[in-house]
């Protein structure tokens, strides 16, 4: 009997049919409650409700089409795709790459190098405040601290759910350290930096004997043990009310952009007054910091500490029993990567100018680890993409005020911000659960480098 | 002493509703090895269905019994949050299973994200109040015990009498403990392993779902971002009680419970979720694997 790739058309029909029906049930009962029915507040303050039949017939509605179109077209079309593949055998992964794909790193650095005077060039000083703030900026912080956790997760194996606690260690070193004692940020950027690895350490004595996720919880309650101490010490942190007014960061002490100082930036080239400057420069110390982390990663994965972290993620056994001692590998996987989130602490504070426990909440070590799971671990590319496209995308969704003209006056895009985030992870891991960059190049090879499936790779127990 | 009694039962209180909440999760794992990070808000879910079931049947049947309201409110709230766990799990979680270790987390994690941010999108950002359910309050010598604690320790214990039971004398049970011993070898011995699984999932909204109800009674508010820190703290007691472990999620929820309530009594309320954590750390450092835990075996 010969097996043909798509069976035949109407019995997919109606098992389409028949699968979109149920789903169609199943999603009428759960959201029935919460979507069919609205509760508020009336005027006496007392909780009342009203049905609200309309959403609760287009969500049924979007599942049931949902369901029917995923069984009956993308699902074979899927398998199919398969099909073909398992058909063209072993694709030769060591092919030459186009010019493009060869040179991407350089595109990118001078792309990267270039993007704020391009959008000076195209949107004008007031309109390139966003573009290099809450794109350029936003992206490279996350970047940056995903790199850092890559350290710590992807190259040693250790799930770390707390990472967001050296951040906020960086961030607050820099905030206290220079309102008190008025230190500079080009003093306290390194000592953040040193801050966070000591801290780095702190935690991973106590872990050292723990493996996969009971790892996992002992990092999330230090990250909330942190941020619980940052809330409640309120003579040193001035709690939940944060810190403000945290001096800006300056041109290496040549130049300051405080407007009123005699040193000021703006005066000393002749421009006119616009933070847009201040702006621009901080964008360029986050790019060197980023290229600063890639480069010591790259690098350290050379060296005999980076190939034990890697050793270490694949077989803890074997690694010890080749004489590599386990507690210091873990504990300078620990310090190293807590050390950018310290960097990116310090940055953040300098930048935001206010520092507040809001912005270390489980949510952003979530979102953290969520980059360097979608971009493939590991891989740097592939984690800066992730970066950009989820923290990107959540940012440009800010700006679809289009949307009002759709939904009505009353929609704030805002609010589906973080609903779309989770959406998004959840539809990336479906589809690519190796992350956007399923392929890595080996540290150490026989004869030739050739890149292999990520699926080679182990994630490590911790 | 009677202070520290008192202290004693709140701490049981709120231990019971901890300890439902992490048999979801230990169970989760035992099964099949994922922590569920959206358990917690499965929890808050099962919390928002009980408020708006309240909600309706005290419109259309204005002096039903406060018993009837609250089966009812535990009963639908279990229905309904078990449903949103077996799609759940059928949507980001089944396919995933097979594929590398950090995968279903980082869905769990994103699920957690969408649920809570679901609820805050459709029924509003700010807390809900309900009036006071159950008000009566028995004196004791100097302790004051009310009958919404009795209610939460006595569901709790029925609960988890009914799921000892399951779990160790059905077909089900056997079909579920021999899932988590070995997956691939019960499969071949005719365990539906799917459904088994389904099954697990369900169960433990339904656990959840009735920790949520009594949480709402006891409080009198919900609120979409209920779901984190009650979650973090019935993961935090499954670890305790060695993950896995039913037993131990109990265990390790009475214990949380009785550090919170005891910690907030004697020392200061502001940090007791730091000693919460601060012990599991510790504990951890000499029992790596909880206190009822069974130790990993390394294999090569």
């Amino acid at each position: 009997m010969a097996i043909s790739p798509v069976p035949a058309s109407d019995n997919l029909m109606g098992k389409a049919l028949k699968e979109a029906l149920f789903a169609g049930v199943i999603a009428f009962l759960m959201f029935l409650l919460f979507v069919g029915i609205e509760t508020y507040q009336d005027i006496n303050n007392a909780l009342v409700w009203r049905t609200r039949w309309t959403l609760l017939a287009v969500f049924v509605v979007i599942s049931v089409v949902g369901r029917f179109v995923t069984v009956a077209f993308i699902r074979p079309h899927l398998d199919n795709r398969k099909l073909n593949k398992a058909k063209e055998g072993i694709p030769d992964l060591s092919e030459d790459k186009g010019f493009l794909r060869k040179h991407f790193l350089k595109f990118a650095l001078i792309l990267m190098l270039a993007y704020p005077f391009l959008s000076l060039l195209i949107v004008g000083k007031q309109g390139s405040l966003k573009y290099v703030d809450n794109f350029g900026i936003q992206i490279l912080i996350y970047v940056m601290l995903a790199w850092g956790l890559n350290i710590v997760v992807g190259l040693a194996g250790l799930l770390d759910l707390g990472y967001v606690a050296f951040y906020a260690v960086g961030a607050y070193s820099y905030a206290l350290l220079s309102s008190h004692f008025g230190f500079s940020f080009w003093i306290l950027l390194p000592l953040s930096g040193i801050f966070a690895a000591l801290w780095g350490i702190m935690l991973g004595f106590p872990v050292l004997r723990l493996r996969g996720d009971y790892l996992a919880i002992v990092t999330l309650a230090f990250g909330e043990i942190i941020r619980l101490v940052l809330i409640n010490w309120t003579d040193v942190t001035m709690g939940t009310f944060g810190i403000a007014g945290i001096a800006k960061a300056s041109f290496f002490g040549i130049w300051s952009f405080d407007t009123g100082s005699p040193t000021s930036f703006v005066k000393a080239w002749g421009l006119s007054a616009s933070s847009v400057y201040y702006k621009i420069f901080l964008f360029y110390i986050i790019l060197a910091l980023c290229i600063l982390t890639a480069y010591v990663t790259i690098r350290l994965r050379r060296m005999p500490i980076g190939r034990a972290w890697e050793a270490l993620r694949e077989d803890e056994i074997a690694c010890r029993s080749l004489g590599i001692d386990t507690v210091t590998t873990k504990l300078t996987a620990f310090a190293t990567g807590a050390m950018f989130g310290g960097f990116a602490g310090a940055f953040f504070a300098a930048r935001q100018g206010f520092v507040s426990p809001e912005s270390f909440v489980f949510l952003e070590s979530a979102v953290i680890l969520a980059i360097v799971v979608l971009g493939g671990m590991g891989s740097l590319t592939g984690i800066a993409i992730a970066a950009a496209v989820m923290v990107g995308g959540t940012e440009i969704l800010r700006e679809m005020s289009f949307l009002k003209v759709v939904f009505g006056p009353d929609f704030t895009p805002e609010l589906y911000r973080m609903l779309l985030f989770g959406l998004a992870m959840i539809i990336v891991m479906l589809f690519k659960p190796r992350g956007f960059v399923g392929s890595r190049e080996p540290t150490a090879f026989l004869k030739e480098r050739k890149a292999v499936s990520g699926s080679f790779t182990k994630e490590g127990h911790g | 002493m009677e202070y520290f009694i008192q202290q004693l039962i709140n701490g049981l209180t709120l231990g019971s509703i901890y300890g439902l909440v992490a048999i979801g999760y230990t169970m989760v794992y035992g099964i099949i090895g994922m922590i569920n990070f959206a358990h917690g808000d499965i929890f808050m879910l099962g919390g928002f269905a009980a408020l708006i079931v309240f909600l309706i049947v005290t419109t259309f049947f204005a002096g039903i019994p406060v018993a009837l309201i609250l089966l009812i409110m535990i009963v639908v709230g279990m229905l309904v949050t078990g449903l949103w766990n077996w799609t759940i799990e059928r949507i980001a979680y089944r396919p995933l299973r097979g594929s590398f270790r950090l995968a279903p987390l980082i869905t769990a994690i994103g699920m957690s994200i969408v649920l809570s941010n679901f609820i805050q999108v459709t029924q509003g950002p700010r807390n809900k109040p309900i009036p006071p359910l159950v008000t009566d309050v028995y004196h004791l010598g100097g302790l004051t015990i009310s009958l919404k604690q009795i209610l939460i320790v006595v569901i709790t214990s029925v609960l988890l009498f009914a799921f000892w039971y399951i779990v160790n004398r059905t077909p089900l049970g056997r079909a579920q403990r021999a899932t988590e011993q070995d997956r691939k070898m019960a499969a071949l011995l005719g365990v539906d392993v799917d459904k088994t699984i389904s099954i697990t999932f369900i169960m433990g909204a339904a656990l959840a779902a009735v920790a949520g109800a009594m949480y709402l009674m006891y409080y009198g508010v919900a609120s979409f971002n209920d779901g984190f820190i009650p979650g973090v703290k019935a993961f935090t007691a499954a670890v305790l009680g060695g993950i896995g472990s039913l037993p131990g999620a109990v265990l390790g929820g009475l214990l949380i419970g009785l550090i919170e309530s005891l910690w907030s009594a004697y020392f200061s309320i502001a940090y007791k979720d730091v000693a919460t954590f601060a012990i599991l750390a510790f504990v951890l450092i000499f029992k790596p694997t909880g206190i009822l835990g069974r130790p990993e075996v390394e294999k090569v």
